[in-house]
């Protein structure tokens, strides 16, 4: 019998540089995670720090008060707001999903990739740019800003990721699910709408609403569109104030009493935008769940 | 609903009905068929008489075309982006590329089982067992007698009468399979394409569709796809062997697995290639 060496299976000094170059790239990887989190961690920290004391029920129920006195709320902006994704839901939705169904089920060729790649630049251009171009269409052609306008720029901003999101995970249903309504002799059209997007129903409702979550916050599309208002909304075809452009004003206004007041709004708004990722994932997770 | 007297319904009434006619069931004779995918010549003038109420395999090696054959006879083939096919398949006498056909109506009379067990992950065991009717949206009188009679029929019913609610994916790989071919019959199909059907089942999964093949004979034309040649040996009446797009030889089983008339056909069965 062979002597039994018992180096054979020991690290070389190769092995040692991986070791040494693996645990300085997993460090680097590790670091870089915690310096993501650390603004994402700070910044909610201060916006609760500064806006929680802010809170009470007149908040959200109370009209801005007039220059000079204090107290009053931003009910006005929070209803505003919720107004604003309502319209750009109605608006936004219908067009945006529809498209991302055309891209994966029926768009081939040269239409196609001119609609995906004019999604994907749409998706790409500032949304004031968004905001000036609905200005010139509808505010101009209306003679006002409306809570309207408002609603088409915010579902501007939203259609492009809405269809791509759409298009991505209906493309993601296994093409045989679709073969075996096919080979039962279901209708195309019944087969995409009640099987390839019943099934990805799920994750297109988790896109929507990190859709809607990114809208939410969106300031620079409203300024030229639904503007702002210091009192309830009269209409839908007259400005209605919301929480992000309530903020600007209040946050670069000279008053203390207003600055506070938009860290509370801030905070209000982070908190809807958080609601919405929370509500995404738990869609998200019961879908995972019903499949297994 | 209150009594529903058990009518016979045709070639799926859960009796098997007394077979006066000896031609009820569909016949498909293939003429001339030819299928591409984009430039690759995958089926080269294929003619073939399929025998009505017994099991066709079809064998040969992978990428012989056997299932892009398969898939013509009720036209997925052509659903394949930059597929085409040319050529007629013959369904009782009408050609099933005519232009007045419409696929649809095609594939309710022609239906198909495919290689993975695919049940709807959104739907319940039951639902998918009506999953041709429900989606098409056609009223279907008596749901829960055909939930069971299309269960009973692929020996499914005891095992899940009691969880019919349940989603389809949690069942094994074989009772999806069994479900898949639960929703088949129940469409009401004549004829019933296979395409390697136990290729992701157990040893013991796939004896089970094998003796439910045999059961289904005496009502339905079944066309098997298998790359498994015991299988094909096991569980058809006549196997088609082919070879790089064409058809080499369409025999009974049993002289194609002794005494083949062509070459090529022996080497394969015999295990000398593919």
């Amino acid at each position: 019998m062979k002597p039994v060496r018992e180096d054979l299976l020991a690290a070389g000094p190769a092995e040692r540089r991986r070791h040494a170059r693996s645990l300085f790239f997993t460090a680097l990887c590790a670091i870089s995670a915690a310096i993501v989190l650390v603004p994402l961690g700070s910044i909610l920290l201060y916006v609760v720090e500064r806006g929680a004391s802010g809170l009470s029920w007149t908040f959200f129920t109370a009209l801005p008060k007039p220059v000079g006195e204090t107290g009053g709320g931003m009910g006005n902006a929070v209803a505003g707001s919720l107004v604003l994704i309502g319209l750009a839901c109605l608006f936004g939705l219908p067009v945006g999903v529809l498209a991302g169904v055309y891209l994966a089920e029926v768009g081939r060729g040269r239409l196609a990739a001119a609609i995906r790649f004019t999604a994907d630049v749409l998706a790409g251009v500032p949304s004031i740019t968004i905001g000036v171009f609905v200005y010139a269409l509808v505010v101009v052609s209306m003679r006002r800003f409306s809570a309207i306008a408002g609603g088409l720029a915010l579902a501007l901003v939203m259609i492009p990721t809405v269809t791509r999101t759409t298009e991505e995970l209906l493309r993601l249903v296994p093409p045989n699910l679709r073969e075996a309504a096919l080979g039962l002799g279901v209708p195309a059209w019944r087969t995409t709408v009640f099987v390839v997007l019943r099934t990805a129903a799920p994750g297109i409702a988790t896109g929507v609403m990190l859709a809607v979550a990114r809208v939410a916050g969106e300031t620079a599309p409203l300024l030229f569109t639904a503007m702002s208002s210091r009192y309830w909304a009269a209409g839908l075809d007259r400005p209605i104030a919301s929480l992000p452009v309530q903020i600007l004003t209040y946050a670069t206004s000279p008053y203390a009493d207003w600055q506070a007041q938009a860290w509370t709004g801030a905070l209000c708004l982070v908190a809807i935008v958080l609601v919405l990722n929370l509500a995404a994932r738990a869609v998200a997770a019961r879908s995972l769940g019903a499949r297994r | 609903m209150t009594t529903a007297p058990p009518v016979a319904r045709g070639p799926l009434s859960s009796e098997p009905p007394p077979l006066p006619d000896p031609e009820p069931v569909a016949r498909i004779q293939v003429r001339k068929l030819h299928a591409w995918f984009g430039g690759f010549h995958a089926v080269r003038d294929v003619s073939l008489d399929i025998p009505t109420r017994k099991v066709t395999a079809v064998i040969g090696p992978s990428g012989c075309g056997k299932s892009t054959f398969l898939r013509c006879l009720n036209r997925l083939h052509e659903l394949t982006p930059g597929a085409r096919a040319e050529g007629s398949v013959l369904l009782d006498g009408v050609d099933v590329y005519g232009r007045r056909v419409d696929p649809v109506v095609l594939r309710r009379r022609v239906g198909m089982v495919f290689q993975k067990p695919n049940p709807f992950p959104t739907m319940s065991i039951r639902d998918n067992v009506l999953a041709g009717h429900l989606l098409s949206g056609t009223r279907v009188p008596d749901p829960e007698a055909m939930v069971e009679r299309s269960l009973r029929q692929v020996a499914l019913w005891d095992e899940v009468k009691d969880k019919l609610d349940q989603s389809g994916m949690s069942l094994s790989g074989g009772q999806q399979q069994r479900l898949c071919i639960a929703r088949v019959l129940a469409v009401e199909p004549e004829v019933i394409l296979l395409d390697e059907p136990c290729s992701a089942l157990d040893p013991i999964a796939t004896a089970r569709i094998e003796e439910l093949l045999g059961e289904l004979e005496s009502r339905y034309t079944i066309v098997l796809v298998t790359h498994n040649m015991q299988q094909a040996a096991r569980t058809s009446d006549y196997t088609a062997f082919f070879y790089l797009g064409d058809l080499v030889e369409l025999d009974r089983t049993t002289t194609i697995f002794t005494n083949p008339k062509e070459r090529r056909t022996e080497d394969y069965v015999t295990g000398r290639f593919g």
